[in-house]
C-alpha cells in the first residue's frame, strides 16, 4: 500500500528504520493520551509519568529520523532532490475518492518534529512541578499529551485532510487548555475566544483545502498517481505553471487566512494574549512550538502553492508580506503598555511570528523555518522563566508593577536564563535570534521588499526596548507587592482555584518565606532551554562561512526537476539533465532584472546559463513553464550574502533600543522622575496613543460590539419585521376568510349534517375510551415498550409474509 | 464485504438503545439510548452503502448525525426544564399524562 513513487527513482538516497517509521511519533503520544484518560488516575503519579515517557519517546524517534535524513541529504550528489520519505495508507473512501493518511517526512517537518518533541518534554517535566496539586492534574497532562500529538500529527502529515486532522485537535485542546481553570469566567471566556478566533480562520483552511483539491486533483492523478489532497502533489502541480491563476490564488489565499488565524496575524491576533489565561506551561508551548507555529508551519510546507498564488518575488508587496509586516509593528506597540509580564510575552511572539510570516512572504524560507526552530527556545524559556517567578517569588501573580521587581537577588538562576533568553529574542550577537532573525530582514532586504526591510529593523528595535522594560520590572529595582512578602487576598487572578486545593501542601509556604528559587524541576528546564537560546543559532551560523550552514543544506529543499515516474526509466543516470535542471533564475520576467545579473550565485545553485536560451526550453526552469519530462518540487530560492556591516547596523539598532528604554525605565519606575511619570495623561497626543494601545486598537470592540452585535443585530430585527408584518398578515387575512366560511359552513353543514354523526360516533369513542384508558399510564417507558414491541410484531409479520 | 457482521453490530446496538429507553428512568439515559438506536441505523445504512458502491448510504448517515444531533439539543433542553420544575428527570414521575 506504500507510495513507493517517491523512492524507486532514487536508489542510491540511504533510508533507515526511524525515517520509515517516523508515522510513529504522533501515535505515541495519541496512544498515551488514551491510557491517561483512562487509567491515569489509577497511577502512581497520576498519570503524568505516561506524559512525559511519551513525549520522550516521541524526542528519540524525531532524532532518530532526523540524524538518518541528515545521513541521507550527505550521501546526495549536489544537484540531487532529496526526496522526501513518503508512506500513505488508504484512511477512507468515499464517492470513489481515497482519502490517504500517511507521512510525508523532509527537512522541514523533521526540523519541527525534534523542536515540538524537545520543547514538549521539558514542559511536561516542569509541569510536574508547575502544577502539583491541580485538583485536574490527569485532566491537564491528557490534554497536554494530545495537544502535542495534534502538532505532531499535523507536522508529519501526507496530505492535507491528515493536516486538518491535526490542525483541528490543537484548536480543540488549546481550548481544553486555556480554560483549564475554567471556574473563573474570565478564564472561560479567553478560552471560547481562542477557540472562536482561530475557527473563523479555519473555514479558510477547508475552503482553500477544497480549492486547491478540486483545481489540482486530474493533475496529480495523471502525473503522480496521488491525490489532489497530497502535499507532495499540490507542491508539484503548483510548480507546473499548469494550474489557472485565479484557482491558486483563491486557493493560497484562502490558506493563508487560516494561518493568519492560527498564527496570531493582524487582524486576528486577539484571541493570543488573552489565551495567557491558562497554565504558564501552556503558554509556554502554545507560544513556542506548537498552536501558533502551525500557521506559519502551514505556509512553509505548502510553500510553493504560496510562492505562486502570492507571487512572491513578483513584486515589492503581497499579502503574506503585508500581514506579517503590521503584525510585527502593530504587535510589538501594544507590548510597551503591557503590565502583565506574561502579556508582553504573548505580544512579543505575536509580533515574532509577524517576522516568520513577513520572512515567508519575501522568499526567506530558510531563515524563516530557523527562525521557528530558534525562536522555540528562547520564547518557551521566557514562558517558563516567568512561571517561576510567579510560583517562586510574586505569589501566582503575573503584575510586573504590582508584584515583582528586584528579583535577580533571590532568584540568579531564572534571572540569567530570562537575560539570555531577552538577548537571544532581541538579536544581540551571538545569541540564537541574531543568526535567524538578522538573517530575515537581511534576505527580506535582498529579495526587493526594503520597506519591510525597514519594518524588521523597526521591529528589532521596538522588541529591544520592550523586553528591555519587561526585564527592568521585573527583576531590577525594589521588590513591590507580593514579592516584598506582601500576602495576597486575592491570590492573583488565574490561580484561585488552584490555590484553594493545595492549601494544604508547599505553597502556602511562600507567604512566609517571600520570594526564593524555585526547585529542580524547573530550573534545569529553564537551564536546557537558555543553553539553547545561547547555542542554537550555531546550527545555521550564516556569517561564519559556507560549512556552518548546515540547516540549509539538510532542511532547504533543492530545486531541481525531478523526472517523472511515467517517464522515467528506472536506475537511469541522472546527471545527464543537468544541465536542463538547474534553474539560474526563477522570475525570468517578474523578479528585477538587476537582482538577476548583479548578485552573486545563491548557496547550492549552478552556473547561470544564458538566459534567452533557456527561454526557449519548455521543460527547463522549476515554476516558470511546464516541464514537460519532469516535475518540480521547490522553488528557486535566492540567498542574500552575509555582510558584516549590515549585522553590526541591525545589533547596534537593538542595542540603542535596550539602552534608550533601560534610560527611560530607570528615570520612570525608580527614580519617579517629574517628566515621565504622567506623562501620558498631561501630553493630549500621548495620551490619544496610550488609550489606543491600552484599549488593544480598538480591535476586540470591534469584533463583539460593531461585527457581532452589527451583524446578529439587523438580522434579528429583520426576522422580527418579518414576522410581524408578512407572516401575521398572511395569518391574519387566512384567519378572516376562514371565519367567513366557517359560519357558513357552521350555519348550514354542521349543524344539519355532521352533528348528527358525530354524536353517534361520540358515543361509540367514548366507549372505546373507557375500554382503553388503563393503557394510558402517562410513563413514557411504558409507551416505548408498546411501541418496540409493535414494531417487533409488525417485523415479524412482515418476514412471515414475505417468506 | 462483511455486511453480515455490520448487520449484526447494528442490531445488538439497536436491541441495547431499546432496553435502555425502557428500563432507564434516567431521562438523560434514555436520550442517550436513543442515540444508540439512531447509531445503529447509521451502521446499516453505511454497511449497505459500502456492498452497494453508492454514495447514498454516506449522506443519508451524514444527515442522521446532524438531525441526531438537533434532536439530543431538544431533548436536553426538555430535560433541564423538567429539572427545574421539579428538581428530579425520573421518567417514572412525570405521569401527568395519565388518562
Amino acid at each position: 500500500m506504500f507510495a513507493e513513487a517517491s523512492t524507486v527513482a532514487h536508489e542510491a538516497l540511504s533510508s533507515g528504520w526511524f525515517l520509515e517509521h517516523a508515522f510513529l511519533i504522533p501515535i505515541i503520544p495519541a496512544v498515551a493520551f488514551a491510557l491517561i484518560i483512562f487509567f491515569g488516575k489509577k497511577l502512581p503519579m497520576k498519570g503524568s509519568e505516561l506524559g512525559v515517557l511519551s513525549m520522550v519517546a516521541s524526542l528519540v524517534f524525531s532524532v532518530g529520523a532526523a540524524l538518518q535524513w541528515i545521513t541521507r541529504v550527505n550521501g546526495a550528489t549536489e544537484e540531487q532532490f532529496i526526496d522526501p520519505v513518503i508512506r500513505s495508507w488508504t484512511w477512507w473512501n468515499s464517492g470513489g475518492f481515497e482519502f490517504g493518511i500517511g507521512q510525508h517526512i523532509d527537512g522541514l517537518s523533521l526540523t519541527i518534529l525534534v523542536v515540538v518533541a524537545f520543547i514538549s518534554s521539558l514542559v511536561q517535566i516542569y509541569s510536574l512541578e508547575y502544577l502539583r496539586g491541580d485538583r485536574r492534574y490527569t485532566h491537564f497532562f491528557a490534554s497536554l499529551t494530545l495537544f502535542s500529538a495534534g502538532m505532531l500529527n499535523m507536522v508529519v502529515a501526507e496530505n492535507m485532510i491528515q493536516l486538518i486532522l491535526g490542525w483541528e485537535i490543537m484548536g480543540l485542546c488549546s481550548f481544553m487548555l486555556i480554560g483549564h481553570w475554567w471556574e473563573e469566567g474570565a478564564n472561560s471566556r479567553a478560552a471560547l475566544k481562542a477557540f472562536f478566533t482561530t475557527r473563523t480562520g479555519d473555514i479558510g483552511l477547508l475552503v482553500g483545502t477544497s480549492v486547491l483539491f478540486f483545481s489540482a486533483n486530474s493533475w496529480t492523478q495523471e502525473h503522480l498517481g496521488v491525490s489532489g489532497f497530497s502535499i507532495r502533489g499540490l507542491s508539484a502541480w503548483a510548480l507546473t505553471g499548469n494550474p489557472g491563476h485565479a484557482a491558486i490564488t483563491v486557493g493560497a489565499v484562502a490558506l493563508f487566512i487560516a494561518c493568519i488565524g492560527k498564527s496570531g496575524q493582524f487582524p486576528l491576533h486577539t484571541w493570543l494574549p488573552d489565551a495567557m489565561a491558562g497554565p504558564t506551561p501552556v503558554s509556554s508551548l502554545l507560544h513556542s512550538s506548537t498552536m501558533v507555529v502551525a500557521g506559519v508551519f502551514l505556509v512553509a510546507r505548502l510553500y510553493p502553492v504560496f510562492f505562486e498564488g502570492m507571487n512572491i518575488f513578483g513584486s515589492g508587496v503581497n499579502l503574506i508580506t503585508l500581514i506579517g509586516g503590521i503584525t510585527i509593528v502593530i504587535a510589538a506597540a501594544l507590548a510597551f503598555v503591557q503590565t502583565d509580564i506574561k502579556k508582553v510575552l504573548a505580544y512579543s511572539t505575536v509580533s515574532q511570528l509577524g517576522y516568520m510570516m513577513m520572512g515567508l512572504g519575501a522568499g526567506a524560507w530558510m531563515p524563516a523555518v530557523f527562525h521557528i526552530f530558534t525562536h522555540a527556545f528562547f520564547k518557551a524559556c521566557l514562558f517558563l522563566a516567568a512561571g517561576s517567578i510567579s510560583h517562586s517569588a510574586s505569589h501566582h501573580s503575573f503584575e510586573m508593577k504590582k508584584d515583582m521587581g528586584g528579583l535577580r537577588k533571590f532568584m540568579p538562576i531564572t534571572f540569567t536564563t530570562w537575560i539570555i533568553s531577552t538577548l537571544a529574542l532581541c538579536g544581540v550577537f551571538p545569541f540564537a535570534g541574531f543568526f535567524s532573525k538578522d538573517e530575515i530582514i537581511d534576505n527580506v532586504g535582498h529579495n526587493g521588499y526594503t520597506v519591510f526591510m525597514v519594518v524588521g529593523l523597526i521591529g528589532a528595535f521596538m522588541t529591544a526596548a520592550y523586553m528591555t522594560r519587561a526585564t527592568y520590572l521585573t527583576f531590577f529595582g525594589e521588590p513591590r507587592g507580593a514579592s516584598a512578602g506582601e500576602s495576597h487576598d486575592d491570590h492573583g487572578d488565574a490561580h484561585a482555584a488552584h490555590d484553594t486545593h493545595d492549601a494544604h501542601d508547599s505553597h502556602d509556604a511562600h507567604a512566609s518565606h517571600g520570594p526564593h528559587e524555585s526547585n529542580l524541576l524547573i530550573t534545569v528546564p529553564l537551564m536546557i532551554l537558555a543553553t539553547l537560546a545561547l547555542g542554537a543559532g550555531l546550527f545555521n551560523a550564516t556569517p561564519f562561512g559556507e560549512s556552518w550552514e548546515r540547516m540549509t543544506k539538510w532542511v532547504e529543499p533543492r530545486s531541481v526537476v525531478v523526472e517523472d515516474m511515467a517517464h522515467a526509466s528506472v536506475g537511469e543516470t541522472r546527471g545527464v539533465r543537468t544541465e536542463d535542471t538547474v534553474a539560474p533564475e526563477l522570475m525570468m520576467s517578474a523578479a528585477p532584472a538587476e537582482t538577476a545579473a548583479g548578485e552573486e550565485a545563491p548557496v547550492g545553485e549552478a552556473p547561470h546559463a544564458a538566459e534567452g536560451e533557456h527561454g526557449a526550453h519548455a521543460e527547463s526552469v522549476c515554476g516558470t513553464s511546464t516541464p514537460e519530462i519532469g516535475t518540480c518540487y521547490a522553488p528557486q530560492l535566492h540567498h542574500a550574502p552575509f555582510k558584516w556591516s549590515k549585522a553590526a547596523m541591525s545589533v547596534i539598532i537593538v542595542l540603542v533600543g535596550m539602552l534608550l528604554s533601560w534610560l527611560i525605565s530607570v528615570q520612570m519606575y525608580t527614580k519617579k522622575s517629574g517628566f515621565f511619570v504622567g506623562l501620558t495623561s498631561r501630553n493630549k497626543l500621548l495620551a490619544l496613543g496610550y488609550g489606543f494601545l491600552v484599549n488593544k486598537y480598538y480591535l476586540d470592540h470591534l469584533y463583539e460590539k460593531v461585527i457581532v452585535h452589527g451583524i446578529a443585530h439587523p438580522i434579528a430585527k429583520a426576522a422580527y419585521w418579518v414576522n410581524q408584518n408578512i407572516l401575521d398578515g398572511i395569518v391574519n387575512g387566512a384567519g378572516l376568510v376562514t371565519r367567513r366560511v366557517a359560519g357558513w359552513v357552521y350555519r348550514n353543514v354542521d349543524q344539519r349534517v355532521v352533528d348528527g354523526a358525530v354524536n353517534g360516533s361520540g358515543a361509540v369513542a367514548r366507549g372505546t375510551g373507557n375500554a382503553l384508558r388503563p393503557v394510558q399510564s402517562g410513563k413514557v417507558s411504558q409507551y416505548g415498550a408498546l411501541l418496540f414491541a409493535a414494531a417487533a410484531v409488525a417485523g415479524l409479520v412482515l418476514i412471515i409474509v414475505n417468506t | 464485504m462483511l455486511v453480515n457482521q455490520f448487520l449484526i453490530l447494528a442490531a445488538v446496538l439497536f436491541c441495547i438503545g431499546v432496553y435502555g429507553v425502557i428500563a432507564r428512568r434516567n431521562a438523560v439515559m434514555v436520550l442517550m439510548s436513543i442515540e444508540l438506536i439512531l447509531n445503529s441505523v447509521n451502521i446499516n445504512f453505511l454497511a449497505f452503502a459500502l456492498r452497494n458502491g453508492s454514495i447514498d448510504g454516506h449522506v443519508f448517515a451524514l444527515y442522521i448525525i446532524a438531525v441526531a444531533a438537533a434532536e439530543v439539543g431538544v431533548g436536553l433542553a426538555l430535560v433541564l426544564l423538567v429539572y427545574r420544575n421539579r428538581k428530579s428527570i425520573a421518567l417514572d414521575e412525570l405521569s401527568e399524562m395519565k388518562g
